[in-house]
């Protein structure tokens, strides 16, 4: 019986990690995306024309 | 664990884009600035452009700038796809993973949109980027398959997903036209593909570092 609570108290340290970083990595994709979108993709004409010439080195769509 | 993911993240791509924003200095750029010689010759000055960066300093420091913000954001999507997928974070792992990255943003990518430099005939911008997205997010999904399960069903769909963009095909402009002499656009290719290269392979190997790094510090301290 002690086993058995030790076991599930383990699993729910495990699952609030997982949980952690299923959070983290949530806001890693959005944020990444966001930079990614504003260096690669942004149809604001500053932009483009700030980030011309990373867009045609990193084989982003250009023009 | 968010803000150490946002740090790592940020110092990656600062490593990863200012070494970068070097090596293109000295590989594409020079060839991009040759193009709009030519472009400018046979097009004359486009007025009303908005704003750009002055020639010089200040552009090569735009260029740097939007380095540093696509290694970032390239960094922190390797870690949030990392996380998702419950892998271990380290130099090794990571570096497999930005390769993988690099398939799918460059090699994938540029099969059907050859890296161009300016003055190359192209078709509706959006719609490139569409198809993009598209071959980037299907060829990482289906190298995920291939690599993560040993069922034959889901690999089969994985090898689909990776030439299905192919399949449908990238908008392509109905004759291949250019003011750029073909010996400066295959060079381009050729070097553009390399520092794309380049670039993932250090994100992924710094985010690899700083990863083990900060875990071991984050460790000591709570012992």
């Amino acid at each position: 019986m002690i086993h058995s609570h030790l076991s599930s108290v383990a699993g729910l340290h495990v699952s609030a990690k997982r949980i952690e970083a299923i959070k983290a990595a949530f806001v890693a994709l959005f944020v990444g995306a966001g930079l990614v979108y504003f260096a690669g993709f942004s149809g604001a004409e500053a932009a483009h024309n700030a980030a011309h010439d990373t867009r045609h080195s990193l084989s982003f769509p250009c023009h | 664990m968010i803000q150490r993911v946002l740090a790592i993240g940020l110092i990656a791509g600062l490593v990863a884009g200012l070494a970068i924003a070097a090596l293109q200095h000295v590989t594409t750029t020079p060839l991009i600035l040759a193009a709009e010689v030519y472009e400018t010759a046979q097009h004359g000055h486009e007025a009303d452009e908005g704003w750009k960066p002055a020639e010089g300093i200040q552009r090569t420091a735009a260029t740097s700038v939007a380095d540093v913000a696509a290694a970032s954001g390239y960094a922190l999507v390797l870690i949030g796809l990392m996380l998702a997928a419950g892998e271990a974070i380290e130099p090794r792992r990571a570096v497999a993973w930005a390769a993988c990255g690099f398939a799918s943003t460059g090699l994938a990518t540029a099969l059907g949109l050859a890296p161009q430099l300016p003055g190359a005939a192209e078709t509706d911008v959006v719609m490139r980027q569409i198809w993009w997205v598209g071959a980037a997010a299907a060829t990482g999904a289906g190298l995920f398959l291939l690599f993560r399960s040993e069922k034959l069903a889901a690999m089969s769909l994985g090898a689909a997903l990776i030439l299905a963009p192919h399949i449908v095909g990238a908008p392509k402009p109905a004759v291949p036209q250019s003011t750029v002499p073909a010996e400066l656009a295959a060079r381009f290719a050729a070097s553009s593909l390399a520092v794309h290269a380049a670039m993932w392979i250090l994100t992924g190997f710094v985010v690899g570092v700083l990863w083990r790094e900060f875990s071991a510090r984050g460790r000591g301290t709570a012992s």
